[in-house]
């Protein structure tokens, strides 16, 4: 498969691929491959022609300006993580879940698959994503070390946890456009058995040539957008932090109010038992009590469940984020080198600039499209994430508060159908 | 302010009563030393004459707190078989550590003039309580009222109770319904201050929940426009295209979300209060029982003292001695008295023992008295008790539903503003 000797064919190969598989074209020039994203929205690229775009248009537009979450009908992917078992054996304990998935595109044999993976062949995934496809963000895989004895690897919450932050990256991996065709996928899909081996050859090389060029080099033009893309991400992690510091510290201070509220709900009860006619108002109050803490325990859960997972993506996306803005950096940086050399050989020698140069340029304009498409469609599912995740905690304290209210409202019908009660006791 | 107005006449049935506002005031006290002092206004306005047409003017004075311990201390001395509405703390107490503990502070002066004027209007609407003459004194005359209660000599009678109560006595056969009734004071103090402390610490956590809320106010807001044409670049929602209004506008939901704790804590202070009235209350009710045990306790000494003495006066007249007495072996080695001398013992004994009998009639009827009136005390204690208490839980649970119901309305709020992201 792909026996590319440089990263720049490797890139214009892979993402030329996906295109013609996409849109049945012969395999371009990187420039127009990474129009196959899908976001024909960088008009001032000079290597669009108008021609290219309007062919192009009539694949996407079913996604131009509209929210990409808009358009789940023209999926034909769709994979989901669950159903987690513990496997026992002599050597070691660990978890797989069951890889489930149902598709129409060619590149499957089958429309259903189903395995069994564990982390480890999530992470190999990964791997294998990022160094076949270095111009675009692989998702996040939650973190894969957890402190020992602080976190119970096995236990029902952390599994369920992991699983659903292992949903999202599959299901992240799988809608992306470039990303979703990658063959690693396609293996770790529907292989039996994964071998991981597969492409290790590949691996060394790019891991090479991402080093070579990973010298202290200052980037002469680096396009604004992408310093913006920079520090939009410090801010942004910034405040992703601050969020989550917050959302752990009320976290904290409610268990403690629950502590204190059990507490409390304890001691009307056991002042019920010393009244006769008080008996039943503060075993009620008691309940009502006993009732909001289990609301609470709810809201509770479901910030740890829901919430917290959502931001933690989020801090590993940045971290991503970051590792591709790095490498087009350092993808600039040896195409800037080269050109200097180049210009400086010309200038001695007269020679013309060589083709090797012109490659490394088209390298970057790929990169930098591949970059700014899924950019843009980083940022789109951001905010419908954060959309989600926010009216999520508004909406559980919505309900938190609802069936606290509730209960009150049944304890004053219970106190006052006592006191009528016993006013027709009276007049009886 | 007091919802037991349809209990009956009263002294409210003539009057109303109430305390008009708090005043500090500093002066110099009897050790000639500067001090700062607050003063309560009371207001009273006779309703009888009203109703003939003529609207009487209202009576105003001012009384310190340490009046009020006067009064209720000369109460609680006069009618020891009353359980003597309790005045409100001297100094906050189960205070979550947001509340001030300060003496002047301007929260806790106001919710001791509810207290105080709650503790007039309980011994107003108290069937024996409201009819007592320095109660009026009280109510009416600003001065010379503290010579009038000095006068009636509570003190001294207070002294001497007060002695006698600090003595270990033990009494033999206690009536069943004031050991029912200490039983019962024992409980409800332990739990009327058990739920104080539980409803401290409970309110302490749950500002903290409030306030750390409004640290996403922080986050999701930028920062006042107006003051520099700083960037805000360093606010999320500055860098958020979309998202910024919605966020800006979410900050601004948790920001009030945050401040409305301080409200909801205040009121339910109120609660705190009501509770903390039933908490003093256990301690008058055990003083009732206290002073029984002491009026059970004389009543059996006296009578005890009377057998002795009837013993004595057999062993004189019959000439056998029962018991072994330091007496009885002088008379069987010196021989017996002269009977003149015996006479006039025997008389001196019959005076004593008359004198004994009275003693142990009005230690009885004042025993029969303070037991019968102090069961039926307790019997309108625990009524009010029942009532008080289960009001306060019908008002503690539409504050609770009021909190909830701000709750609601705050998020749902701050959902719409992030449903426009």
């Amino acid at each position: 498969m792909l026996n590319s000797t440089a990263l720049a064919t490797t890139t214009a190969s892979l993402t030329g691929q996906t295109a013609a598989s996409a849109s049945h074209r012969s395999p371009l020039r990187p420039q127009e491959a990474w129009l196959a994203n899908g976001t024909p929205g960088e008009m001032s690229s000079p290597a669009s022609t108008s021609s290219l775009f309007n062919r192009l248009q009539l694949d996407d537009d079913l996604e131009d300006g509209r929210d990409p979450f808009a358009i789940t009908d023209t999926r034909d992917l769709f994979v989901t993580v669950d159903d987690p078992k513990k496997h026992v054996s002599t050597m070691e304990t660990y978890i797989t879940y069951r890889v489930s998935t149902k598709t129409t595109r060619i590149e499957f044999d089958l429309p259903q698959y189903s395995i069994r993976r564990r982390y480890q062949d999530f992470d190999w995934l990964r791997i294998k994503l990022e160094d076949s496809q270095p111009t675009h963000l692989v998702p996040p895989l939650p973190e894969k070390f957890v402190m020992k004895g602080v976190v119970d690897r096995f236990s029902e919450d952390f599994v369920e946890t992991r699983m659903k932050a292992l949903d999202k990256f599959l299901k992240r991996v799988a809608d992306h456009p470039v990303l979703s065709f990658n063959p690693h996928l396609n293996a770790f899909l529907t292989a039996k058995d994964l071998n991981k081996r597969q492409g290790l050859a590949l691996l060394t090389k790019v891991g090479e040539s991402v080093k070579h060029v990973a010298g202290g080099y200052k980037l002469r033009a680096r396009p604004a957008e992408f310093s913006a893309m920079g520090e939009y991400l410090e801010t942004f992690s910034q405040k992703l932090g601050n969020i989550d510091r917050i959302a752990q510290r009320i976290l904290k201070e409610q268990s403690e109010y629950l502590t204190e509220l059990r507490e409390y709900g304890t001691v009307y009860a056991s002042w019920a038992e010393c009244e006769e006619e008080l008996q039943r108002p503060l075993e009620g109050t008691a309940g009502c009590v006993a009732t909001c803490c289990r609301a609470l325990e709810d809201q509770s859960e479901s910030m740890n469940q829901d919430f917290l997972p959502v931001l933690r993506e989020y801090v590993l996306y940045i971290e991503s984020m970051k590792n591709v803005l790095r490498k087009r950096d350092q993808t600039q940086a040896e195409y800037e080198g080269r050109l200097e050399a180049a210009v400086l050989r010309r200038q001695e020698e007269r020679t013309p600039i060589p083709a090797e140069v012109e490659k490394c340029q088209d390298k970057v304009e790929c990169f930098n499209a591949d970059l700014k498409a899924d950019w843009e469609r980083w940022q789109s599912n951001k905010r419908h994430d954060f959309k989600q995740l926010l009216t999520g905690m508004a909406d559980k304290n919505v309900s938190y508060y609802e069936k606290c209210q509730a209960a009150w409202e049944s304890l004053i019908t219970l106190l006052q159908d006592r006191q009528t009660e016993d006013k027709s006791n009276e007049t009886n | 302010m007091v919802q037991i107005l349809d209990e009956g006449s009263g002294l409210l049935g003539r009057m109303e009563i109430c305390i008009a506002e708090a005043e500090k005031r500093s002066g110099k006290n009897a050790m000639s030393m500067q001090e700062t002092f607050t003063v309560y206004l009371i207001e009273t306005r006779l309703t009888d004459a009203a109703a003939d047409g003529r609207s009487p003017a209202p009576n105003f004075l001012w009384r310190r707190y340490s009046e009020f311990e006067l009064l209720r201390s000369y109460l609680t001395v006069t009618y020891p078989y009353i359980v003597v509405p309790p005045l409100p703390e001297k100094r906050a107490e189960f205070v979550w550590h947001k509340l001030s503990a300060d003496n002047m502070d301007p929260d806790f002066v106001e919710r001791r003039r509810v207290g105080l004027e709650n503790f007039l209007l309980r011994v107003a609407l108290h069937p024996v309580l409201s009819d007592d003459r320095i109660l009026h004194r009280f109510l009416t005359e600003e001065h010379g009222w503290k010579e009038v209660v000095c006068d009636t000599g509570f003190q001294a009678k207070a002294d001497s109770r007060l002695r006698a109560l600090n003595a270990t006595f033990r009494v033999r056969n206690p009536e069943k319904c004031f050991l029912e009734m200490k039983h019962y004071s024992d409980q409800l103090q332990s739990n009327t201050a058990q739920l104080l402390r539980a409803r401290a610490r409970v309110a302490d956590r749950l500002y903290g929940v409030y306030k750390i809320h409004g640290n996403y106010g922080r986050v999701f807001r930028f920062e006042s426009k107006s003051t520099v044409p700083v960037k805000p670049v360093n606010e999320w929602s500055a860098i958020e295209k979309e998202m910024g209004d919605g966020l800006q506008s979410a900050g601004h939901h948790m920001d009030a979300y945050a401040a409305s704790i301080d409200d909801i804590l205040e009121e339910e202070e109120h609660y705190a209060d009501q509770i903390k009235e039933y908490l003093f209350y256990s301690e008058a009710l055990r003083a009732v029982c206290r002073k029984h045990e002491l009026t059970q306790f004389e009543l059996e000494m006296s009578s005890q003292d009377l057998v002795c003495k009837k013993q004595q006066r057999e062993e004189l007249a019959t000439g056998i001695v029962r018991t072994f007495s330091l007496k009885g072996m002088t008379h069987k080695l010196f021989g017996h008295e002269a009977p003149e001398q015996k006479e006039a013992r025997l008389r001196l004994l019959e005076e004593m023992i008359e004198e004994g009998e009275e003693t142990v009639r009005v230690k009885t009827a004042e025993w029969r008295e303070h037991v019968d009136k102090a069961c039926e005390e307790m019997r309108r204690f625990k009524e009010q008790t029942d009532r008080d208490l289960r009001e306060a839980l019908v008002n503690y649970a539409v504050m609770q539903i009021s909190m909830c119901k701000k709750g609601i309305q705050v998020w749902s709020n701050t959902k719409e503003c992030f449903l426009k992201m």
